[in-house]
């Protein structure tokens, strides 16, 4: 029985370590804004989305699979929620009726254990149940074979038989054990035993047999004589204890996966309706392979700048297929920051199977995202920062190989231009001919326009502008770096508040 | 069928006097914890008396070079190694004995120890015959196992016991548990049920989950319900526990004393093999010294601290070696460098040496050529009384002077820091006044010191200096090196420590 809801054959693992970098990922593209849009303040789905969208998937199939059931749920969000409740209610009966495999006694182990089957097998008679009413109505590869697995599994002649196991598990009658003698005469191999009684019941003919037997009843007041009897029978049912405690978790897994994996999707469902109220557009990404270098888009918006700013925000069209050095230089504050963010949330949300935040978007996929921001909390130890930036940027190289995706905001801008170019010169030069496509966001002039006036090929120069009249669009543009940005204007906008900023 | 020790080759030599534990020079040479280390692998025997009987004799270091020799052939030590571990296992069963109460569990593992040991004794004599034996001792104990199997005794018990074992295996019994009784009958043919179980479940497998099975403790026959089920099952099978009652009547102390004795004994060469095998995955080697009761000529080469090499094992720390030699009238080595430079540990280093080359063991290095003492002495600085200084200086004197009326011409002195509280003045002319007297004894020494003017006082001594990495003089390389005195490093190393030689002034000022 498996849910495979998230990939076509393999349970999603929750445990997993995240990806080293995903903490830099969070902080620097914001995700947890877009976590919280998927939560709804629903701790468990916050906890699930976070492993979801970072574990990238690498392949167009495995990502149209999840976009396939996706759509399915957007189609039928109400038997979504009915399916998800069905795990919830698992855990409420545990909670509710103290239910749990707590012990280190194979009898009280084999007792929990059975209770616990016994409750899991009503739920999934009710799985089975909306299977049988809902399946034809979905269309998406994951749900028909999720519908068609329940329906296959959980036919009704098993679930007799399971239920008649579960009554031959009370041992009304008592236990039968067989054993030989180990080192110093001890028993050993005990091993729980089926009666030779054809009629089937426990243990009444073979009491009625005439072979030789010898009895003991132990005197009332001898506890430790009892003691000892309930050691053995421990020893006799240890297995079958384990048999039937593992089965509990087997199915106990099944709903855990169900629920993990279903929670993805709700979460999908939570951020579409929050951005629908928005009325932002979603569009289902259309990947390429990791080889292949492709990244156009329309209206591609910063999804966390628009649930936190609840509103619509301004959105970037850009073709820069065939590829791999997009820089961008420009005014303070232009949206450049904001641009790169919606570039790496969009990879992620891709590479997750979800919608992106734009009214279309095509690009080929990394084999991993990294980012490297300039870290504003750290502007005083003046010193130590350039190194803190090398120690951060050995960590990315330590982990990049060819066919990932590097965004670099005001990076080495900690030392003065000169360095700060060479450095990012270098390490630029050496990362695209190891096949990796990088967004690099920069003041650093040296570094933009040597590479400008290099007129590669695979280059695109970004800029953000502003209007005639000054004001920034927060829309980039396909322009020459220039050689000073506006930072000016910022620091009147700052120090002379209520001027309107010089301008020529 | 006689066979002494395999620890000396006749029992005359035996007779060694035994030092006290509690000498001075075993926990100023770290012998402590090098003993320590080594007995605690064997906590099951009780080797610490032969550490505290270094060997005067040639012929029995030898001797024991030999064992020693053969034990590092891995196939002899298997052999060996097979046999002691089942011994120890004979002695747990036995001991287990005593804590029964129940007739036939405790014959049961009487009988237990008695198959394990008649196995062990067996194995031994088959492998030691297929092993090339080269030392007396092992060829002489070989002689001894093969006879002690061929004899009456041990081949009537090793059938009984195996008859009396075979019968009792091949019972097989059933209980009927029910609420306060139980009934016990022979079993016949029923089915194992748990397999079932798991059938009818499989089908909500996914993935692996948690083990279930509880770690049973393993009772040993303890309570009286088993001793109950145990009475019914032997009167279900009376012949099979009447043979094992008269078995142990007829062999009740089964084990040979000689091999008894064999079998601690050979642990203290196993434990230290083994001890040094550890040692040695750092790279570091071993070597069966040389040794002469006559020459004071001494030398090693590749040499090293084993306390401390010990220490370091479980850390990436590279254990530095050294070497050291001492040629025509020379006597004593001055050492002298900067502190933590590894001057006490070479000090250390070389009273280890000698005392483990007088124990019959291989010692650390490649090549060792090392002096049969006949007594180790050491004075090391004693902190706790550091407040002290005039009754330090006292002190000092005292022991000083206790060490020299018992040094001989063929003792070993390991002199660490003496006077180190003093003023230098006080220091110099005390040094040399001491000084004198070693040297007219002629004992072999070690002297560590910051008193550079000793190291070139006569003919007899020698100055080996702790030295500095001259690329990056912070770095202690833990070097020591016959080279004269110079007072120089120390400073220079000091001066480094706070980052301030020319080369790093110069590289810390950006340009």
């Amino acid at each position: 029985m498996n849910v495979f809801l998230l990939s076509p054959d393999q349970d999603f693992d929750l445990t997993q370590k995240l990806p080293d970098n995903a903490s830099i990922l969070i902080q620097d593209l914001e995700l947890d804004t877009l976590f919280e849009s998927m939560a709804q303040g629903d701790r468990f789905l916050f906890d699930i989305a976070k492993p979801a969208v970072l574990f990238s998937l690498d392949s167009t199939d495995a990502i149209s699979y999840r976009q396939e059931i996706l759509k399915d749920c957007l189609k039928h969000p109400e038997v979504i929620r009915q399916i998800y409740h069905l795990p919830l209610q698992a855990i409420e009966n545990k909670r509710r009726q103290w239910m749990g495999i707590f012990s280190h006694y194979p009898g009280a182990i084999l007792r929990g254990s059975r209770e616990m089957l016994q409750m899991f097998i009503g739920l999934l008679k009710e799985l089975r149940i909306i299977a049988d009413e809902h399946a034809e109505a979905f269309t998406s590869r994951g749900f028909i074979q999720f519908f068609a697995m329940i329906r296959r599994e959980l036919d009704d002649d098993y679930f007799s038989v399971v239920q008649r196991l579960l009554k031959e598990l009370q041992f009304q009658h008592g236990i039968l054990l067989s054993a030989e003698l180990g080192q110093g005469n001890e028993g050993c191999h005990t091993t729980l035993r089926k009666p030779n009684s054809p009629g089937g019941t426990w243990l009444t003919r073979v009491l009625t047999r005439k072979t030789p037997t010898y009895s003991f009843t132990l005197h009332p007041r001898d506890n430790a004589g009892a003691r000892a009897l309930s050691e053995l029978r421990d020893r006799g049912l240890n297995s079958v204890a384990d048999k039937v405690a593992q089965s509990a978790d087997h199915i106990d897994n099944f709903f855990k996966t169900l629920r993990q994996e279903l929670a993805f999707y709700l979460g999908c469902l939570n951020v579409h309706q929050e951005l629908s109220q928005l009325q932002e557009p979603i569009a289902f990404p259309q990947p390429v392979t990791t080889r292949e270098r492709l990244h156009s888009f329309a209206g591609l918006y910063d999804v966390t700048l628009a649930l936190t700013l609840k509103q619509g925000v301004v959105g970037n069209n850009v073709n820069a297929d065939n590829k791999n050095l997009i820089l961008i230089t420009g005014a303070n504050q232009g949206g450049k920051t904001t641009f790169l963010r919606s570039i790496g949330l969009a990879q992620l949300m891709m590479q997750c199977g979800m919608f992106v935040a734009a009214e279309s978007f095509s690009a080929n996929l990394c084999r991993g995202l990294f980012t490297h921001f300039k870290r504003e909390e750290d502007a005083s130890m003046k010193s130590g920062k350039l190194d803190e930036e090398l120690a951060r940027m050995d960590t990315i190289v330590g982990e990049l190989e060819p066919d990932t995706l590097v965004l670099f905001n005001e990076s080495f801008a900690a030392t003065n231009e000169r360095e700060g170019s060479e450095i990012a010169r270098q390490i630029v030069t050496a990362l695209l001919e190891q096949r990796i496509k990088v967004f690099f966001v920069t003041h650093l002039y040296k570094f933009a326009g040597d590479y400008f006036a290099q007129k590669l090929d695979h280059s695109l120069f970004l800029r953000a502008t502003r209007t005639a009249s000054g004001e920034r669009t927060y829309q980039l543009q396909i322009r020459a770096p220039l050689p000073t940005s506006y930072g000016l204007d910022l620091y009147h906008s700052v120090f002379d508040a209520g001027k309107p900023p010089s301008h020529p | 069928m006689t066979f002494f020790s395999i620890l000396f080759a006749r029992s005359e030599y035996a007779t060694g006097n035994k030092l006290p534990e509690k000498a001075a020079f075993y926990k100023d040479l770290c012998l402590d914890q090098i003993i320590e280390a080594i007995t605690a692998r064997k906590p099951e025997y009780d080797l610490k008396s032969f550490f505290y009987q270094p060997l005067h004799d040639s012929e029995t270091i030898r001797f024991r070079h030999e064992v020693m020799r053969d034990l590092t052939d891995a196939d002899i030590r298997i052999s060996i190694s097979t046999f002691t571990d089942q011994m120890i296992l004979v002695r747990r069963y036995l001991a287990l004995i005593t804590k029964l109460n129940f007739e036939y569990h405790k014959k049961g593992w009487f009988l237990e120890a008695a198959v394990v040991y008649c196995n062990a004794v067996l194995e031994l004599s088959r492998n030691l015959n297929r092993n090339e034996l080269q030392s007396r001792g092992l060829l002489e104990f070989r002689t001894y196992v093969t006879a002690y199997i061929q004899s009456q005794e041990f081949q009537s018990l090793r059938e009984d016991a195996h008859q009396v074992k075979d019968g009792l295996q091949g019972v097989k019994y059933c209980v009927i548990l029910q609420d306060g009784k139980f009934k016990v009958k022979k079993y016949e043919g029923e089915i194992e049920y748990s397999s079932e179980v798991e059938e009818i479940l499989a089908r909500f497998k996914q993935g692996t989950v948690k083990q279930y099975l509880t770690k049973l403790p393993e009772r040993r026959g303890v309570n009286h319900i088993e001793e109950k089920i145990l009475e019914f099952v032997a009167r279900l099978f009376p012949e099979l526990f009447d043979s094992l009652r008269q078995f142990c009547n007829r062999h009740e102390s089964f084990v040979a004393q000689t091999l008894h004795k064999f079998d601690c004994e050979i642990q203290f060469y196993i434990a230290y093999l083994e001890f040094i095998a550890d040692i040695k995955t750092k790279g570091l080697k071993f070597c069966y010294p040389q040794l002469s009761a006559s020459s004071h000529e001494v030398y090693v080469r590749d040499s090293f601290d084993l306390a401390l090499a010990n220490r370091l094992l479980a850390t990436p720390d590279a254990v530095v070696c050294n070497d050291f030699f001492l040629q025509g009238s020379e006597r004593i080595i001055v050492v002298t460098g900067p502190n933590q430079g590894g001057k006490t540990t070479f000090a250390r280093q070389f009273g280890q040496m000698h005392y483990l080359a007088s124990l019959g063991y291989p010692v650390p290095g490649t090549v060792a050529r090392l002096f049969l003492f006949d007594q180790i002495l050491t004075h090391f600085e004693r902190a706790e009384d550091i407040h002290n200084l005039r009754g330090k200086l006292q002190d000092d004197l005292l022991r000083i002077h206790e060490v020299l009326s018992s040094a001989t011409a063929n003792s070993i002195l390991i002199l660490n820091e003496i006077f180190a509280s003093t003023t230098l003045k006080d220091a110099v002319v005390l040094s040399e006044e001491i000084m004198t007297r070693v040297m007219a004894q002629d004992s072999l020494c070690v002297w560590v010191t910051f008193i550079d003017e000793l190291s070139c006082l006569s003919e007899k001594t020698v100055s080996m200096v702790s030295t500095v990495d001259p690329e990056n003089q912070a770095e202690r390389t833990f070097k020591i090196i016959r080279m004269p005195a110079n007072g120089l490093a120390y400073a220079l190393s000091l001066a480094e420590k706070h980052g301030l030689t020319y080369a790093q002034i110069r590289k810390r000022i950006p340009s």
